[in-house]
């Protein structure tokens, strides 16, 4: 049996680190597990520290505040007061014992530098480890660009604006020279002037909202002030850059034959239809980001509750302490909403000052309270944004019938429309064993959102959270070898069951 | 309004009932409390198979089912993707290579095409099957469909012969006259009916309950592994362990595997099998997937650098003399039963189908439906465990 | 130091640090891997180990996400073949 951890706290970004920081400076004995080979997640995502230069840190939001969380990790995993595991995944979370998650994990990626990654961290002799044990869960798995299909996205060329801005903050590479950044939201302005920064020609950034509305919106700004000297800063930035910005403008088509060359845009109303003529620009490099997915298949393996947000993501349902509907698991940063990094840090801070006072640490309660008055906050803001940055009620209408929507598996809107007409599909699952989106390689991350929208577009109702829970919902958290799943009989070989996790429940 | 036929349950055996009899020109309604093809029908891997079956009357009905899929529909087997791929049943130990030939010996006696396959003969079957089987046999009437595209597709077709297909709507009650249904309630209203058929699948019990009869199809839990996409052809057949078919026939409630292996259209292996009896616990067994990819390497050692990408459930209905139940039901005139296949389902369910067609329409039926019948259980509970 | 990888017979140089993914990238290469039904030509799309567009084979280690995959010296590069997988005997 694996040494039994007070907490596992899943994810190094923002809110899993301040998580682990925290509960390691409270006493508890912490186990971090990370996919990436160093911390900071998405947001504060870097070079490799072994081969940094001066610079890499440049127009990266809260620099210092990471700098500082990761010092505290250093100390505390050389102290031995957390196991730290970069470089893993965890792909299936069990609850064996009353009151004892186990989280069984595999490496990012093979080959000698997976190999080199588990020696570092201190395989168990045999291999890898395969195992952490855990009383309690901080789960902070962090979010990816949510993406809307479009004629042509999937030519070589076109990326998730996330993906562009971590080719650059990661591994100082500009993909195209010439870009066009498009979706909606405020992260497109970053994006975009990072790409601008590192030497990129930027053609426009194509907005589909009126924008800006957010910042007299009384509701968000006014709680979070600091977000609208943010704003100014990238307006400048902007304007420096002499970057076009296209509001109420959306990507009607990706054109190119093997790579992308250009996209067709055009004006759109409120409601994405369209408004003015098409206009074509020349790029080379398409981000495209409408907001963020929360990542939430390992919740969702222990049978947290859930609901709609604002943003019509799926979100963990927690409470003003960061705990789910299931004892033990806390639930931090975009998992819980979609609303940045200083939410997140502030969420992951109080899920662990509320584990430890459970656990009758000492734990002040004005820190949890400040915390959870800027949490309240944040969530105010966040609100205030996924107003001001909806996606499209009639985005559906940008489709035509040979646009992919599913990526890995090639299902058309066309394969979707005959599934939902002919055969009788009213809700995604259906959709999903009759046409098979989400049924590939990533399991219906990148199509989920959109299929689901589909599904409940085409039976003219609105997206339920059951509708999105069908498509969030994944057995295997990612995908791991045979080898590897059989290895696990070895263990004792008494049922090893989770009291909550729901299977799915279709063919392959 | 009213119907002929009431079908319960848009899973493939309502789906090939309601076929059937729209066909012969039955009007049908069909409702489901739930989506099509939302229960067991989704939950397996689609076999038509004849292999994994001793010789008696479920054979029989296999073998009579093979007919319907082939004859009978063959003009849409394109819509779901009907593969007469072959079965090929492996035997590690000679031992069970001989209890294997017996076995095809009473096979080959009913109808069933077996080929023994020798040790050497195994690779030009299977390239990658492991080096240390002992030889296998091959059943070429084995096949495979996709099944919600059967059922889909079936109620498309029910649906272009007048028949009505309501979704979310479930059976709530009957409409009685004395003994005699004539009808269901449902939670959109009720519908008068001539007959009644209750193609519930693993809870046609709790719908033979609502008319006070009772049928004793049981769940019994099954896990399927599905991997990443692999290149056409890597695995070519239905392969599995000689072990399996005993385990399709035994009665325990603790868990069994049994290795079955076989590609897709998709280009996904799937892996199973398993068995066991916890009810309707739909939480994912770390043991039983564990078990289930260890199995499949020792017969195809290429898989252990595979990846599963992810792991599906179902329930099986099954009674308790493994025998489906198919047929109109003494105790309660007007009702009809098409339950019960365990895992069979999406094989039987073409034949089923056509053979209750044929008694609704006062036809003699292709099948004789005396081992299928509904009251043929003890009414003693114990007899069931 | 710079690394030298291969790629379909062309060496393809990389940073210390950087990924295959990103060094191909950085090549001008954009894509590495043809879809299974429409033999359409992928590469990196969102970049952080999401959408499982990017595979590759790396030193006969096939289904790499190229995204996440740190550049080494003398790595081969190779294309997934259809299904995504090289398939060993």
């Amino acid at each position: 049996m694996p040494y039994t951890h007070d907490v596992a706290v899943v994810g190094a970004g923002p809110a899993g680190l301040a998580a682990a920081v925290e509960s390691a400076e409270a006493g508890l004995a912490v186990a971090l597990i990370d996919g990436a080979g160093q911390p900071g997640g998405q947001y504060w995502r870097h070079y490799d520290e072994s081969h940094a230069r001066p610079g890499d840190h440049r127009g990266h939001h809260g620099w210092p505040a990471f700098t500082r969380l990761r010092d505290r990790l250093d100390a505390l995993t050389a102290a031995g007061r957390i196991h730290y595991l970069p470089g893993h995944q965890v792909w299936l979370i069990t609850r064996d014992d009353p009151g004892v998650f186990t989280l069984r994990v595999t490496r990012s990626f093979d080959g000698s530098a997976g190999r080199a990654a588990a020696e570092v961290i201190g395989g168990t002799g045999t291999g890898p480890n395969r195992e952490v044990a855990a009383r309690a869960l901080i789960l902070c798995p962090g979010g990816y660009d949510r993406q809307l299909p479009v004629p042509g996205w999937d030519l070589p060329g076109v990326m998730a604006a996330g993906g562009a801005q971590a080719l650059l903050k990661g591994h100082r590479t500009l993909a195209g020279k010439r870009a066009v950044v498009a979706g909606t939201g405020p992260f497109l302005l970053p994006v975009a002037t990072g790409l601008a920064r590192a030497g990129a020609s930027l053609a426009a950034v194509v907005e589909a909202n009126g924008t800006l509305g957010w910042l007299r919106d009384p509701l968000g700004t006014v709680a979070v002030p600091g977000k609208g000297v943010e704003a100014l800063q990238y307006a400048a930035l902007m304007a420096r850059h002499r970057i076009p910005y296209r509001r109420r403008t959306v990507i009607r088509e990706i054109l190119g034959e093997n790579r992308v060359e250009a996209v067709r845009i055009a004006r759109v109303d409120r409601e994405g239809r369209r408004a003015g003529p098409d206009r074509e620009i020349a790029a080379d490099l398409v981000a495209l980001g409408w907001g963020f997915t929360p990542s939430l298949e390992l919740p969702l393996m222990l049978g947290v509750d859930t609901r709609k947000d604002t943003d019509g993501s799926l979100v963990v349902v927690v409470d003003d302490l960061q705990r789910s509907s299931v004892d033990g698991v806390y639930v931090a940063g975009e998992a819980t909403g979609v609303g940045g990094a200083a939410l997140a840090v502030a969420e992951g801070r109080l899920s662990a000052l509320a584990l430890s006072a459970s656990l009758r640490r000492p734990a002040t309660a004005a820190v949890a309270g400040r915390l959870q008055r800027a949490i309240r906050r944040g969530r105010r803001f966040a609100a205030a944004m996924h107003r001001a940055y909806p996606v499209p009620g009639a985005w559906t209408e940008w489709l035509s019938e040979s646009t992919l929507v599913c990526r890995c598996e090639e299902v058309s809107y066309g394969d979707l429309l005959h599934a939902c007409h002919d055969l009788g599909a009213e809700d995604p699952r259906t959709l999903k064993m009759l046409a098979r989106p989400g049924m590939g390689w990533c399991q219906g991350r990148i199509c989920g959102f959109a299929s689901a929208e589909i599904a409940s577009c085409l039976s003219r109702r609105e997206t339920t959270p059951e509708d999105l829970r069908s498509l969030s919902t994944r057995s295997l958290a990612f995908p791991v070898t045979l080898g590897e799943l059989a290895a696990l009989t070895d263990d004792t070989g008494r049922p090893r069951l989770n009291p909550a996790s729901e299977a799915t429940t279709e063919r392959g | 309004m009213s119907a002929d036929l009431v079908v319960v349950g848009a899973g493939v055996v309502g789906a090939a009932s309601a076929y059937f009899a729209s066909l012969a020109g039955l009007r049908v309604v069909v409702v489901e409390r739930g989506a099509l093809a939302g229960g067991t029908s989704s939950a397996g891997e689609g076999n038509l198979l004849v292999s994994d079956k001793e010789a008696g009357p479920e054979l029989d009905l296999a073998l009579y089912s093979q007919q319907v899929w082939r004859e009978d529909l063959v003009e849409h087997a394109g819509l779901w993707e009907f593969e007469a791929k072959g079965g090929l049943v492996v035997a590690g130990s000679e031992h069970g290579l001989a209890s294997l030939r017996a076995l095809s010996v009473h096979q080959r006696r009913c109808g069933v095409e077996v080929r023994d396959v020798a040790r050497a003969e195994l690779h030009d079957y299977e390239p990658h099957l492991s080096r240390e089987l002992a030889g296998g046999a091959f059943y070429p009437q084995d096949a495979q469909v996709q099944p919600m595209l059967v059922v889909a597709h079936l109620l498309r077709l029910a649906r272009e012969s007048g028949a009505e297909v309501r979704t979310r709507t479930e059976v709530v009650g009957f409409l009685r006259d004395g003994d005699r249904v004539k009808g269901v309630r449902t939670s959109g209203g009720d519908i008068p009916a001539g007959a009644v058929l209750n193609a519930a699948g693993t809870w046609a019990g709790g719908v033979a309950d609502l008319a006070g009869v009772r049928v004793p199809v049981l769940p019994r839990r099954g896990f399927i592994l599905v991997t990443q996409p692999m290149p056409a052809r890597t695995i070519r057949h239905k392969v599995y362990a000689a072990e399996y078919v005993g385990d399709v026939a035994s009665s325990d409630a603790a868990l069994q595997t049994s290795p079955v292996v076989e590609g897709t259209g998709s280009g996904t292996i799937l892996i199973g099998s398993s068995r066991e009896r916890v009810g309707f616990d739909r939480t994912v067994s770390v043991t039983a997937i564990s078990a289930l990819a260890a199995k499949a390497i020792t017969l195809f050692p290429m898989l252990r650098e595979v990846r599963a990408m992810r792991t599906y459930l179902g329930f099986r209905p099954y009674c308790p003399d493994h025998l489906p139940v198919i047929g109109p039901d003494p105790r309660a005139p007007g009702l009809w039963h098409a339950c019960g296949h365990e895992g069979a389902g999406i094989g039987l369910s073409a034949g089923t189908g056509k053979l209750i067609a044929q008694a609704l329409a006062g036809v003699k039926p292709g099948l004789d439906l005396v081992p299928f019948a509904p009251d043929r259980f003890p009414d003693d509970e114990e007899a069931l465990r | 130091m710079t690394y030298r990888m291969t790629f379909r017979g062309s060496v393809v140089p990389a940073q210390p640090g950087q990924s295959v993914g990103a060094a191909l990238v950085a090549a001008g290469i954009l894509d590495w891997r043809t879809t299974r039904q429409g033999g359409r030509p992928r590469g990196l799309f969102c970049g952080i180990g999401v959408c499982f567009d990017c595979l590759i084979t790396v030193d006969g280690m096939p289904d790499q996400r190229a995204c996440l995959v740190p550049a080494g010296d003398g790595m081969e590069l190779g294309d997934d073949e259809e299904g995504g997988r090289a398939v060993h005997a």
